[in-house]
């Protein structure tokens, strides 16, 4: 059965940045908006975020967005936008003073301000040492976020779709008209109408096997606009967090450090002191994920083992209970560890796309090369790329990105409601999905989902991940090609229309799939090292030839092309990156 | 390697008359998660087990569900933990849609209805409004609320009544009531004065024993007592 919508603003995705854009949309009563998320919002992956959001607020000691907007440059490996960088880190002390009116409860410094930690890559004068940025809820930021959004949704009356999964976009007379959804619970297909579609839908790391993403992470977003013909910006820069749990994969914040923790290889030393003189573990992610590898290479790895320890047995228990009481918990259940007083084994963890789909500051999509905009359109957070982090990001920009640019998305969604009708609906626009899902559901003689997606997230981590060199990576490329073709067959085990997570598991897989191809055959093309992004067999950044963002597009028969377009660069001309 | 037998309640209504329930057997590393149990039944056994899941690492409240008769979220327990035969049903209040999956509109219902925002109509300062760290901590454990719904199912109270507005909803109404920065507390405490408001509570303390966030749910709920009795927060 197929449901008919109208609405004037549709966001897909009930995150961060979802919810941010919704909350502004849902300011003016004109305008009619519905979020549409595959999960209940409060499921959001946002909420799994811990350590802080960073703005120059200097609640502590002297800051200014000056020195964020550098740091963020610097951090980004002078690859990131700098018009965008400075809009973000401008609107930043704005925007977390708006969130605490909303209601976030941050934690508090003695004269009831709100608190900050120092954060890898934030520092003060330009790079002289660490400073107090990160403002944080303990060690559950991204929760108080994700919760004090909602709320603030409930509080305006915003419309949900939960359990809806968008799982294409229209587009027709050279402007996007809305999505079609497929509703969990009845399997029945919906078409949204619409002026102005946000997608919001965050980020992909489930195409690697050590992740901290969630299972829901299948970048589901830029993989429809990909094939819809919208090119992916930067995809070759993915960030590995450098301390995720052993084996597992789950984010320990780099609040940990930022608190004083330190990482420590198999002889006990703090072998970041080598790496980064002046940061030290508060260095970069790029850098400190780099230099544990090196370490486990080196043959420094625990008891010879892929992990070194985060150390913050010298916290004291008032620290750890207090301001990482998540991460004490998680290594409690997971590791049977106790932070305060023993090391948590650690190894770096797929993170963060920096790469997705190109915007400007107001979230609206760029088609091409040339900046041109897809009318209509929006993406916002991880799911798109601005760019304000470059090849990488700072902790604490993502969700400073979320909230900042789902705001400027929301207000501009709502300025174009204004301005235009609604668009043309294709005719038959749910023929391709309907068409596709039956295909799944026929097919009965291939191989399930999950093996698929067990190779990929394999071959990608041990080709596509921190250290990658040419050969390497096109092994990934093969492997990806051979993995689409073996998809062509695979087995969907549930033939129902009730809430089949079988159907869209294998669908996911698809978008996994695509989101690795481009990713790796960007890899591939980018000959240079930068940020993190480091090919073994091109070592040093090139400024001359690559300081420019890639464009990458996959056409209907599979087949990728590259295109390119120039870094904006404002202040900071780039020079060598030290910490 | 362990030996798992997991017994799971399964019950599609299009084509199921009653629930029933099905094994797998299932090969586990002690350290593996339950979820990653039912990962490996559902990618390799039989795909048509439903279940919500998403972070894996218990702070995004989608995979609460009873195991071995308690109230878990199946990514916080571990397998060394359950024993070589584990049951795993659906929580127990709200309607099975299929499975392991309940709906949970009503839950949410329960929490849109007592105000679950900050209520403060002044007009804001230029800058943050200040809250001492002792105001701040006063209402700390309940913001650690991921609402996975397992402290309402698991309360008799509830099980009785399913009018009853829960501890959940409780619980967040009490983030907002101790908020030195709130002004909804009257009306809110209101809400949860009615008949099916915070009285229906018997303090039998499964709401916390339940909670995979380690919130003093009950403590929470007699303080919005004390607080409706007083007619302040305390």
């Amino acid at each position: 059965m197929i449901h008919t919508h109208t609405y004037d603003a549709i966001v897909v995705g009930g995150g961060g940045a979802g919810m941010m854009s919704a909350i502004y949309l849902s300011r003016d009563s004109r305008i009619r908006t519905a979020v549409i998320s595959k999960l209940y919002p409060t499921r959001s992956h946002t909420g799994a975020a811990q350590g802080g959001i960073g703005a120059a607020l200097g609640n502590l000691e002297e800051d200014h967005p000056e020195w964020h907007a550098f740091d963020t440059v610097k951090g980004s490996d002078y690859l990131g936008d700098q018009d965008a960088i400075e809009t973000m880190c401008r609107e930043a002390v704005d925007v977390i003073i708006e969130l605490e009116h909303m209601g976030l409860p941050f934690s508090r410094t003695p004269d009831g301000k709100i608190a900050q930690r120092p954060f890898g890559g934030h520092t003060h004068h330009y790079g002289q040492g660490p400073v107090r940025r990160s403002c944080y809820a303990a060690d559950r930021t991204g929760h108080m976020i994700l919760q004090t959004l909602y709320q603030n949704c409930i509080k305006n009356g915003v419309e949900f779709f939960d359990e809806f999964q968008v799982v294409d976009v229209m587009i027709a007379e050279g402007r996007c008209t809305g999505v079609i959804a497929y509703e969990v619970a009845t399997g029945d297909l919906h078409i949204f109408n619409a002026k102005a579609v946000n997608f919001a839908t965050g980020g992909f790391g489930r195409i690697f096997s050590i992740s901290s993403n969630a299972h829901a992470n299948t970048g589901d977003g830029p993989a429809v606009a990909l094939r819809r013909g919208i090119p992916l910006e930067d995809m070759e820069f993915y960030q590995f967090h450098p301390t995720g749990i052993y084996k597992m994969g789950i984010l320990i914040t780099e609040g940990v450090r930022g608190e004083g923790g330190v990482l420590r290889n198999d002889h006990g030393e703090r072998f970041m002191e080598r790496y980064a003189p002046t940061m030290k573990d508060l260095a970069s992610r790029d850098v400190v994920a780099r230099a544990i590898y090196t370490e486990l290479r080196e043959g420094r790895g625990i008891n010879g083992k892929r992990y070194v320890y985060l150390d913050a047995t010298h916290l004291g228990s008032e620290v750890i209970e207090k301001k990482l009481p998540d991460i004490a918990d998680f290594c409690r259940t997971y590791l049977g560890v106790d932070p305060v007083k023993e090391p948590m084994p650690i190894q770096p963890t797929a993170h963060y796309a920096m790469g997705g789909i190109p915007t400007d500051v107001d979230g609206r999509v760029l088609r091409d090369a040339q900046n041109n905009v897809l009318p209509g359109m929006y993406a916002a957070g991880e799911t798109a790329c601005v760019s304000v982090h470059g090849a990488n990001r700072l902790g604490t920009n993502s969700l400073l990105d979320l909230v900042v640019f789902g705001r400027r998305s929301g207000l501009a969604m709502a300025k174009f409601c204004h301005e235009t009708d609604l668009g043309p609906v294709p005719p038959n626009p749910t023929a391709e999905v309907a068409a596709e899902f039956e295909r799944l559901l026929v097919s009965d003689k291939g191989e399930p989902a999950a093996r698929l997606r067990d190779e990929l997230q394999d071959i990608m981590m041990d080709n596509v991940g921190i250290f990658r060199e040419g050969p390497g990576i096109q092994v990934a490329v093969d492997k990806v090609k051979e993995l689409k073709e073996r998809y062509k067959t695979v087995v969907v085990m549930d033939k129902g229309k009730r809430f089949n997570t079988d159907l869209l598991e294998a669908w996911e897989l698809k978008n996994l799939l695509d989101l690795a191809q481009v990713t790796a055959v960007s890899a591939l093309n980018r000959t240079e090292s930068r940020g993190a992004h480091l090919r073994e067999d091109f070592p040093k950044r090139d400024d001359v030839e690559w300081l420019k963002h890639t464009l990458v597009s996959l056409d209907s028969n599979d087949d990728v092309s590259i295109d390119y377009k120039p870094v904006t660069i404002t202040k900071f001309q780039p020079k060598e990156r030290v910490y | 390697m362990l030996n798992v037998t997991v017994r799971i309640q399964r019950f599609n209504p299009d084509t199921d008359s009653a629930p029933n329930y099905q094994e797998f057997k299932v090969k586990a590393e002690p350290t593996d998660r339950v979820l990653d149990a039912l990962n490996s039944i559902k990618w390799y056994q039989d795909g048509s087990l439903t279940y919500r899941r998403s972070c894996a690492h218990g702070v995004c409240g989608s995979d609460a569900m009873r195991i071995n008769g308690v109230n878990r979220l199946a990514c916080k327990v571990l397998m060394r933990d359950v024993g070589s035969n584990v049951t795993i049903e659906p929580l127990i209040g709200f309607g099975v849609i299929k499975d392991l999956v309940v709906d949970m509109e009503p839950f949410f219902a329960q929490f849109r209805s007592v105000l679950p925002f900050l209520v403060n109509e002044d007009a804001p300062p230029q800058r943050e409004r200040l809250q001492s760290i002792e105001d701040r901590e006063r209402y700390d454990d309940t913001t650690k609320c991921i609402l996975c719904a397992a402290c309402t199912t698991s309360c008799p109270s509830f099980w009785a009544d399913e009018q009853f507005v829960g501890p959940a909803a409780i619980v967040n109404a009490h983030r907002f009531i101790f908020d030195s920065r709130d002004k909804g507390t009257g009306e809110r405490l209101d809400i949860l004065n009615d008949r099916e408001g915070v009285w229906r509570c018997r303090t039998i303390f499964n709401c916390t024993e339940a909670c995979p966030r380690e919130i003093r749910i009950t403590k929470a709920i007699g303080e919005v007592k004390k607080a409706i009795l007083s007619g302040k927060r305390a």
